[in-house]
């Protein structure tokens, strides 16, 4: 049979092209990977090459023709031991029908509310809890559950920046290199992108890497890693390329160390399919969320905060207590105004609920601890009750977590709505050094207060 | 008719074998290689060359969409090296991974159909020529950010290393992709930690439309891991016999827990960058040079000939067959249907 040379598409978006010039003849021999002829698209000049042997049997399309469509036939190649006589009948082959990638109409990709995604799949399990209870500080509590998983876990290592004989940049890690040695406490050098990118690929082959940021602004030279490498492989992958990895460290303002050591990228990650984001307060969601996240076959994103380092709170001591991703926590009950905040802003919105106490204005605090997924119904079944929200969030205003919060509260909870939805967020300027500057700049109880009283009219 | 052409006259093929200058004066004397063997290296070779053309004649047709990078003319690279293979090893590279793909025995049907975005292809149609994956038969990726492959393989390493499994991780990189700081990185931590991991060096002279010497400050890739105490080879990437020596020398070093390797393997892309790369940066006789004096698949049809290990007539059988097997490939890649739209929901997170 003979074979039909088409125009063939040089680029992804080319329709139609010229066929500017033929450098074989009718009856020369081609072999694969010859030039047959040059097309001119609207970018360039390209040559087509041959990709059967045979002999040019016939030039259907004449150089210098232009507006010639992709897929139509332009020559003929006649196989070995065909003649000519097999060409009768071809010359003028219609051009097949083009078959170019599906229209985007015939794919409708957003037939669902946008929040739809970010929802669980299934309702997280119930958080486990336990009678006793131990105090201890977030530091401890972190320090805890990545012992306990890497007990319970012989593929679960830490690495990065003085997590080892240094004991962490922020002690964190105290005393792991001495419990598990150095091949599961692995101190890096100062290389982000390199060893997130390495990280990720010790998970892809099988272990469970918790990568220590010595702070998230550091993790600025790894985001590709995170979003390219991390979160979008099981997709693109079709389901195969699991990473279970969690990368953690402070996020956030610590305090006086200006810009570049102060930033909040909670909304950088949320926006993010593929991820799983969280963000503790207390060292009970430290040490449960935690664990969580190192057990799931995911990539987690642990953002901790430097100051709450230190803080105390009750631990429930079951080794088996864990928080589960996903699922906000009610801090304080209240009845007037739903304050969302989380991990440092969650003391700040406990501290203004107080105030408002004292004025009559009962607010019910939602420590969001998700922030990928995002716990919606705990937020909006508090919204129908109080009909009043404050989103609060160190971060800056603009595409924050707050915009997404009030957005999710107009789809979900518009009707049970008295006022707008507030945002108490940072001040929208790169972080200044100066004390009184930095104070401004971080939400304060008062100015949680003030937002309270405004969506209650009061 | 005529005849179909040859690009040399049959009778020449015995004896054109003064092509290999400089890298053969550099390279050791020919390893032994079995007659079964060559034949494999030249029909994974040949079914690679098959497959891109196929691939390229398809994406004319505009079944294939998006950016599409073909291997032809690098093939003896990754056929070489994977002769010296184990069954624990793993591999990754870049989005120029179909050989790759084809010489870790994926299947061709599934390497193609994901070309063409379909729910045969390897990632259900949801990855496309660049970001394609094998658990099953070690492939970890086509990744499609230029260098990033390299900490990811660094990394596999590393798990080769914890499990104590045995295992080497081949990593693949450009000659564009060496400059990536990243790669740095991962050279250093792969060199401190002693990890099994031999990064090769696809120096095809190009990086997209620049070349070597516009792009790197010094050209001698191979030493580039001189500054973190690796050991680096240079190797003539158009010979599969060549190559197929380095990759044992570089193996057998990790095997034996020594740390990293470098291969650069001088090898070059017939094709354009990517298909629609009208390739103005070089000229067509620098091309047509390469092709008709180091072809890599002309090399091995030539060994086997003079070492009368095949006649013509069942080289002529291996064209048929590879033939069979790539428009098999093909016509699958076109009958298979695309996803379902409920598969843009599926596989974003796995179920915890
Ligand atoms: C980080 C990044 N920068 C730029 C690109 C665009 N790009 C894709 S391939 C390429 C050239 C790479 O050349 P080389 O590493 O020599 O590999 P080759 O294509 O020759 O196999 C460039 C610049 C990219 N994909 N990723
Ligand atoms: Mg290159």
């Amino acid at each position: 049979m003979p074979i039909q040379v088409l125009m063939p598409a040089l680029s992804p978006t080319m329709t139609e092209g010229k066929l500017a010039k033929w450098l074989k003849n009718e009856g020369d021999a081609v072999s694969a990977g010859d030039a047959l002829c040059e097309i001119e698209t609207d970018k360039a000049t390209m040559e087509v090459e041959a990709v059967d042997e045979g002999t040019l049997g016939k030039i259907l399309v004449a150089e210098g023709v232009e507006g010639v469509a992709v897929n139509t036939p332009i020559a003929v190649i006649l196989a070995e031991g065909e003649d000519a006589s097999a060409l009768q009948g071809m010359a003028a082959a219609p051009a097949p029908a083009q078959q170019a990638a599906p229209e985007a109409d015939t794919v409708a990709p957003v037939t669902v509310p946008a929040s739809a995604p970010t929802a669980p799949a299934t309702p997280p399990e119930e958080e486990t809890t336990s009678a006793n209870t131990v105090t201890q500080t977030v530091r401890e509590a972190l320090r805890d559950a990545m012992a306990e998983e890497m007990h319970r876990d012989e593929s679960v290592f830490l690495m990065g920046e003085e997590v080892g004989q240094y004991q962490g940049a922020y002690k964190i890690s105290q005393g792991l290199l001495d419990e598990f040695g150095a091949r599961r406490v692995v101190d890096t050098p100062i290389t982000e992108h390199g060893f997130a990118g390495l990280g990720v690929g010790a998970a892809f082959g099988g272990l469970r890497p918790i990568v220590e940021f010595m702070t998230f602004n550091f993790a600025m030279q790894a985001i590709d890693h995170i979003i390219n490498s991390a979160s979008k492989t099981l997709y693109m992958s079709g389901g195969q390329m699991g990473c279970p990895i969690v990368f953690r460290g402070p996020n956030g303002a610590a305090a006086r160390v200006a810009a570049q050591h102060s930033q909040c990228y909670a909304s950088w990650y949320a926006h993010c399919p593929g991820l799983k984001v969280v963000s503790p307060y207390s060292a009970a969601d430290a040490k449960g969320l935690l664990k969580s996240a190192i057990r799931d076959p995911n990539p987690v994103i642990f953002l901790e905060n430097e100051i709450l380092y230190g803080s105390s709170f009750e631990v429930p001591d079951d080794p088996d207590f864990t928080v589960p991703i996903g699922r906000a926590k009610i801090e304080r009950a209240g009845g007037d105004v739903t304050i969302t905040a989380f991990s440092l802003m969650v003391e700040a919105a406990l501290q203004a609920a107080e105030s408002l106490a004292a004025e009559g204005i009962e607010a019910e605090v939602v420590n969001l601890r998700s922030l990928r997924p995002f716990d919606t119904d705990t937020v909006v079944q508090s919204v129908q009750k109080t009909n009043r929200m404050v989103s609060v969030e160190e971060g800056w205003p603009a595409a924050g977590i707050g915009s997404e919060l009030a957005a999710q509260m107009m789809e979900h909870a518009f009707d049970h709505l008295d006022a707008p939805v507030a945002r108490v967020t940072g001040t929208d300027v790169p972080m200044p050094y100066a004390a009184n500057l930095e104070q401004l700049t971080i939400p304060r109880p008062d100015n949680i207060v003030a937002a309270a009283k405004a969506v209650c009219y009061r | 008719m005529a005849t179909p052409a040859r690009r040399k006259p049959k009778a020449a093929a015995a004896k054109a074998a003064p092509r290999r200058k400089k890298a053969a004066a550099k390279a050791k004397p020919k390893p032994q290689v079995s007659r079964d063997e060559l034949l494999g290296f030249y029909r994974e070779m040949l079914l690679i060359r098959r497959f891109e053309e196929k691939a390229g004649q398809l994406y004319g047709m505009g079944l294939i969409g998006g950016f599409c990078h073909l291997y032809i003319g690098q093939e003896a690279v990754v056929v070489g090296m994977q002769a010296a293979a184990r069954e624990q090893d793993t591999m990754v590279t870049s989005y120029r991974d179909h050989g790759h793909m084809l010489v870790s025995g994926m299947d061709p049907k599934g390497v193609m159909a994901e070309l063409t975005g379909r729910r045969g292809g390897y990632s259900k149609g949801k990855g496309g020529s660049m970001h394609m994956f094998s658990r099953e038969a070690g492939f970890f990726g086509g990744h499609g950010i230029v260098a990033a492959q390299v900490p990811i393989g660094t990394g596999l390493a590393f798990a080769h290393k914890y499990r104590q499994d045995g295992g080497i991780c081949v990593t693949y990189l450009g000659d564009g992709a060496i400059n990536q700081g990243q790669v740095s990185e991962a050279f250093n931590m792969a060199s401190l930690w002693q990890l099994p991991a031999i990064y090769v060096i696809e120096n095809n002279k190009y990086g997209m439309g620049t070349s070597v010497e516009r792009a790197s400050a010094t050209t001698d890739l191979h030493r580039r891991g001189d500054a973190f105490d690796i050991p680096g080879m240079q190797v003539d990437g158009m010979d599969v016999l060549a190559v197929k020596a380095a990759a044992e020398v570089a193996t057998a070093h990790c095997r034996a827990g020594k740390g990293p390797y470098v291969l650069e393997m001088k090898t070059y892309r017939y094709r354009g960058h990517s298909m629609s790369d009208p390739a103005k940066y070089r000229t067509k006789e620098e091309v047509s040079k390469v092709r008709q004096e180091s072809d890599p698949i002309d090399y091995a049809r030539d060994l086997i000939f003079e070492n009368k290990m095949a006649d013509e007539a069942s080289l002529k059988e291996t064209d048929r067959e590879v033939k069979a097997l790539v428009t098999e490939a093909a016509e699958f890649a076109q009958q298979s249907p695309e996803p379902e739209p409920e598969e843009l929901y599926t596989d974003v997170l796995v179920e915890a």
